[in-house]
């Protein structure tokens, strides 16, 4: 009797499972199959699924009509630069409070954390001004400081986090052994907290890589990102919804393969020390 | 060399006073070891030793030089940790070179020097191995063998055998007592069995309350307790302490006499009792008694006694081994 129980439990979460994965996923699908449409099939109505007349006619387009590799090398230079440097600031910071931590560790990281509720465009004109005058408008160096700096708070809490984890002894033990504060890090803490410092890494680069509001609004054509590829796409001459789609699915596509191939070690960076 | 001086060390957490003023000398290839009930601050003690910790004020010494403000790396010395503290990344090897790396020395004198602690801990099998994959006493040995290589100025333990089995830890003890006698370099070790303290220690020093209470050697503690404190704590099972008429009888407050201090006869003695819970270890009965006038007391008799619950006996003390204590605890 219990066995049936479970059984059938297993069922109803199983179908539940799937069906909110593929909610979730629906409209990542739905662009990926108006892209393959032309113009007037994807403002159809009723939208045909699957039995239309597939074309790679937009792709063509859209490669045409601007530089795909130019803004991709942008979105890596500026997603993975924003989260090495990242990286380089927080683990000390993190590595601060979690093994010397002061009365007012606590309060440091809720104050770094309600940097992300203010929103974005209270800071937008001082922020454009500022660049404006430094000459940083529209560079990638610009966009990696101003990425860096956005993600920052979430890169120093889940360091802090995972560092929380790892024994104070074995970082002690270091010392003892006459390792520098450098050394430690470098020799020890980094190397046991890889899971972390992985899943960091990766959800910063995601976070980054998808960001619109800060690349929008501080690039116009050199330092474009692919946020500002799609974008493009969406203009006063009107809603080209195929070509859009297909913009999308091209800009989409090199993060979604890598989350597809780092979602074990995601998982695993994200549960990290949630169970003992 | 390996000689250590205290003076005047204190040790606050906030405004809370876990050291409040202790002067210490340690000689040169000493085994001492600080014993005392939990939260009596032997940890802290060896952590401020190591420079895990900072003093809040007085100094610390180590062959006359003062190291107080030098950071751990320093100071020259090794410590083992209660939890191992092996680098769970590193293999068996990278763990005992992790410190000879971090003083600059070439591959092959860690190679030789490595292989050498190997040896002598039974490790050489072991090198490659991950920590996760070796056994707690396997562990240990990695522990002491990184703590070795440096060839220090002293070794630390801090409670190095509380998470190993009661049969591991007499061999550890063991292990580690006539690694002692090898090396002959100064072990300061940290412990709350006084039993791992009697019978490793060159000299003890017994804390409480972040004070010393006593230091000598293990049979001058257990001879010649300084105190109540002292003699409760050192000895098992515990010296009986006896307070009331008894105790005014040799005038003192509180009289001390331990287990073994106490002669049984069946039919006369100074205090008559009646047998409680008789434990039988095969060489020694211990013998709970509930004593007329007196109160509870254990006895050690020899292992072939036979007595049971309810039985009468008659206790009588041996008068040269009895100690006596004022009111305020202090030996008279």
């Amino acid at each position: 009797m219990a066995r049936a129980v479970t059984t059938n439990r297993k069922l109803v979460f199983t179908v539940i499972g799937w069906a909110v994965g593929l909610l979730i996923f629906f409209p990542i699908l739905w662009t990926f199959l108006t892209s393959f449409k032309s113009e007037g099939e994807a403002i159809a109505s009723p939208p045909s699924f699957l039995f239309f007349n597939w074309t790679l006619e937009n792709y063509a387009e859209v490669q045409n009509r601007s530089d795909y590799f130019k803004h991709v090398m942008n979105s890596v230079i500026i997603s993975f630069g924003s989260t090495f440097i990242g990286l380089l600031i927080a683990v000390p910071a993190a590595w601060a409070m979690a093994f010397s931590p002061t009365k007012r560790t606590k309060d440091i990281l809720m104050w770094m954390l309600s940097t992300k509720m203010l929103p974005p465009v209270g800071v937008l004109v001082p922020i454009y001004l500022l660049y404006r005058d430094t000459g940083l408008l529209d560079t990638r160096l610009g966009l990696v400081i101003v990425m860096t700096m956005i993600n920052l708070p979430i890169i120093v809490w889940m360091l802090f986090t995972y560092f929380k984890d790892i024994p104070s002894d074995i970082l002690e033990a270091a010392r003892m052994d006459g390792a520098s504060l450098r050394k430690e890090i470098l020799y020890v803490l980094v190397p046991m907290a890889v899971p972390g410092i992985a899943s960091t890494l990766l959800l910063n680069v995601i976070l980054a890589w998808n960001e619109a509001f800060w690349t929008l609004n501080l690039t116009a054509a050199d330092a474009a990102p692919l946020t500002a590829f799609i974008a493009s796409y969406s203009s006063p001459e009107g809603l080209f919804w195929a070509k859009l789609s297909a913009a999308s699915t091209l800009a989409i596509a090199p993060i979604l393969v890598l989350g597809w191939f780092s979602q074990k070690q995601l998982v695993r960076g994200l549960t990290f020390g949630a169970v003992k | 060399m390996g000689s250590f001086s205290l003076e005047h060390v204190t040790k606050d957490f906030g405004g809370l006073t876990v050291i409040p003023d202790l002067n210490l000398e340690i000689t040169d290839g000493e085994f001492v070891v600080f014993v005392g009930p939990s939260g009596c601050g032997k940890s802290t003690l060896l952590r401020l030793i190591a420079g895990l910790e900072d003093v809040s004020s007085g100094t610390i010494s180590i062959d006359g030089v003062d190291v107080t403000a030098e950071p751990p790396a320093k100071r020259g010395l090794s410590m083992v940790f209660q939890s191992y503290a092996l680098y769970p990344h590193m293999s068996v090897y990278g763990n005992i070179a992790f410190p000879l790396k971090m003083a600059g020395e070439d591959r092959e004198t860690i190679k030789r020097k490595v292989g050498d602690a190997a040896r002598v801990l039974n490790l050489t099998d072991y090198l490659d191995r991950k920590p996760r994959q070796l056994s707690g006493g396997q562990r240990q040995r990695v522990a002491i063998g990184r703590a070795i290589v440096r060839e220090p100025k002293a070794f630390l333990f801090d409670e190095p055998l509380s998470n190993l089995d009661a049969a591991l830890r007499v061999n550890m003890r063991l292990e580690i007592s006539e690694l002692h006698h090898q090396l002959g370099t100064t072990m300061i070790y940290v412990t709350h069995d006084q039993v791992e303290a009697m019978t490793m220690a060159d000299r003890i020093v017994v804390l409480n309350g972040g004070r010393i209470e006593q230091v000598g050697t293990p049979l001058e503690l257990y001879r010649t307790p300084s105190n109540l404190f002292v003699a409760g704590f050192i000895g098992s099972p515990r010296m009986n302490l006896i307070n009331g008429a008894a105790a005014t009888e040799h005038d003192a407050a509180t009289i001390g006499i331990r287990p073994e201090h106490i002669a049984l006869s069946p039919d006369s003695g100074t205090w008559k009792g009646t047998v409680g819970i008789a434990e039988h270890l095969g060489s020694d009965t211990f013998l709970h008694i509930r004593a007329d006038g007196v109160g509870q007391i254990t006895a050690r008799a020899n292992g072939e006694i036979v007595l049971k619950h309810g039985d009468t006996i008659y206790l009588t003390p041996e008068a040269d081994k009895i100690h006596r204590f004022s009111a305020e605890g202090k030996a008279l």
